[in-house]
């Protein structure tokens, strides 16, 4: 790249700067927004698939089989295009949180589901023995040990979640991605803002990461599983 | 509301679609199948001035998001057509996963075995060649699978660098004939008819593999 181009971009940058932040929040924004409702769909549909009723059960893993197939790219576009031509029509933002939360709360199912089942069946009996009900017993004992179990892989698909929003550009909204791509439009340094745009990501990414790994640490604390030291 | 003259006009459209979809998946799979194992290998080598650099790179490129790379390696690399540049970029994006895999792979191989081929003073490349790795890739082959089928899932994003797979021949569809429900309620159909029973396959090999 030459050393005016550099100078144009660096200029550029400055004045765009605001623009940036927006859109930045702009991707934080549906990131949290969509996680949470992941969140809710995960531990919903989770639950359900190890309710006893086969009907409930059945339903959970259809729905889920149902969300996971069918492609989050599809399914966003299919909100923003093909929804309102039955009459619905949802803001952009909305679709955007809704694929997610949609999407990767199937993913999260299994995870809640998967990690409910590999705590020892013996606390459990040992909750029953103890007359807990099935309601304290899942609180108090079950998915306390689960929930250490479920962060290392929801902070994976928290940050799958980040790696997914740039597809929000795509649905005319004005994120991170769509920012750094007008600014490298502008100024034609292309390889300048690409590499700060894929950094910007890249920082978010490991500060999320951190987080959940601290959320992890705390858990285990919690649980007296590997001391403060460990 | 849903036009069924549409949906049977578009289902042609939409099914030519899934023949570059079908053959991006496995051609960025194969990159990636490859590149991951290479990159698995190159960081367990020991030699730390390659070791470190190809880790940092891999790292990166994981955390990043692959429609981004494509964006740059779209406008930063000449001279390629679109489908063999979406699938280096998958592919490698994917080779990124797969070195995890691998490594999780490899460290699980008892360390029975590599006494064993020391006890035998079998040359390295055998014991890479005929203990370690056919005993590694057993073990993770349900893990490749669920990646196999997350590729397939996320080869629309080769869409934005004007490959015409499934979700661009939907899109395209929809935008000329005002038929968006119809065409792309039919991808839809055909990524889920399509993933479903690999995924149950999938899981029937992670069984098998389980005992």
């Amino acid at each position: 790249m030459t050393g005016s181009g550099t100078d144009v971009f660096l200029s550029e940058l400055g004045r765009a700067l605001p623009g940036i932040g927006r859109g930045l929040l702009v991707t934080l924004e549906a990131t949290a927004l969509g996680a949470a409702l992941a969140l809710l769909v995960a531990f919903a549909l989770g639950l359900a698939s190890r309710s006893r009723a086969v009907v409930v059960r059945g339903a959970a893993r259809v729905t889920v089989e149902f969300l996971r197939g069918t492609s989050l790219y599809v399914q966003l576009f299919w909100l923003f295009f093909a929804l309102p031509m039955l009459g619905f029509r949802l803001e952009p933002m909305a679709c955007g949180v809704l694929a997610f939360g949609l999407n990767y709360g199937a993913y999260g199912a299994e995870v809640v589901r998967g990690s409910i089942a590999a705590v020892p069946a013996a606390q459990t009996e040992a909750a029953i023995a103890l007359g807990m009900g099935p309601g304290l017993r899942l609180r108090r004992v079950v998915l306390p040990q689960a929930y250490v179990l479920m962060v290392p892989p929801f902070k994976n698909l928290l940050i799958q979640l980040l790696k997914a929003t740039p597809l929000l550009s795509l649905v005319t909204i004005a994120d991170l991605t769509f920012a750094i791509d007008q600014l490298r439009s502008q100024t034609g340094a292309t390889a300048s803002a690409y590499l700060l745009l894929l950094l910007l990501y890249f920082g978010v990414a490991a500060l999320l990461g951190a987080g959940m790994d601290a959320l992890e640490r705390t858990a285990k604390e919690r649980l007296g599983q590997e001391g403060r030291n460990a | 509301m849903w036009d069924m003259d549409a949906a049977r006009a578009a289902l042609p459209v939409v099914l030519s679609g899934f023949g570059v979809t079908l053959l991006a998946t496995v051609l960025g799979f194969a990159v990636a199948v490859v590149a991951g194992l290479g990159v698995a290998l190159v960081q367990r080598s020991g030699v730390r001035w390659i070791a470190l650099p190809v880790g940092a790179l891999a790292s990166f490129v994981r955390s990043t998001p692959v429609m981004v790379q494509l964006f740059a390696a779209w406008v930063l690399v000449p001279g390629l057509d679109p489908l063999t540049l979406g699938v280096l970029v998958l592919g490698l994006h994917y080779a990124t996963y797969l070195s995890e895999v691998y490594r999780a792979g490899i460290d699980a191989v008892p360390k029975g075995q590599w006494e064993a081929c020391i006890a035998l003073s079998l040359p390295r490349r055998r014991v890479w060649r005929a203990v370690v790795l056919p005993q590694a890739v057993r073990k993770v082959l349900p893990a490749l699978g669920n990646y196999a089928v997350s590729m397939f899932k996320e080869t629309p994003f080769l869409s934005v660098i004007t490959v015409n797979e499934m979700v661009h021949e939907a899109n395209a569809f929809g935008s000329t004939h005002f038929a968006y429900l119809e065409s792309f309620t039919l991808a839809a159909a055909v990524f889920l008819i399509a993933s479903w029973p690999t995924s149950l396959l999938v899981r029937r090999l992670e069984a098998r593999l389980a005992h």
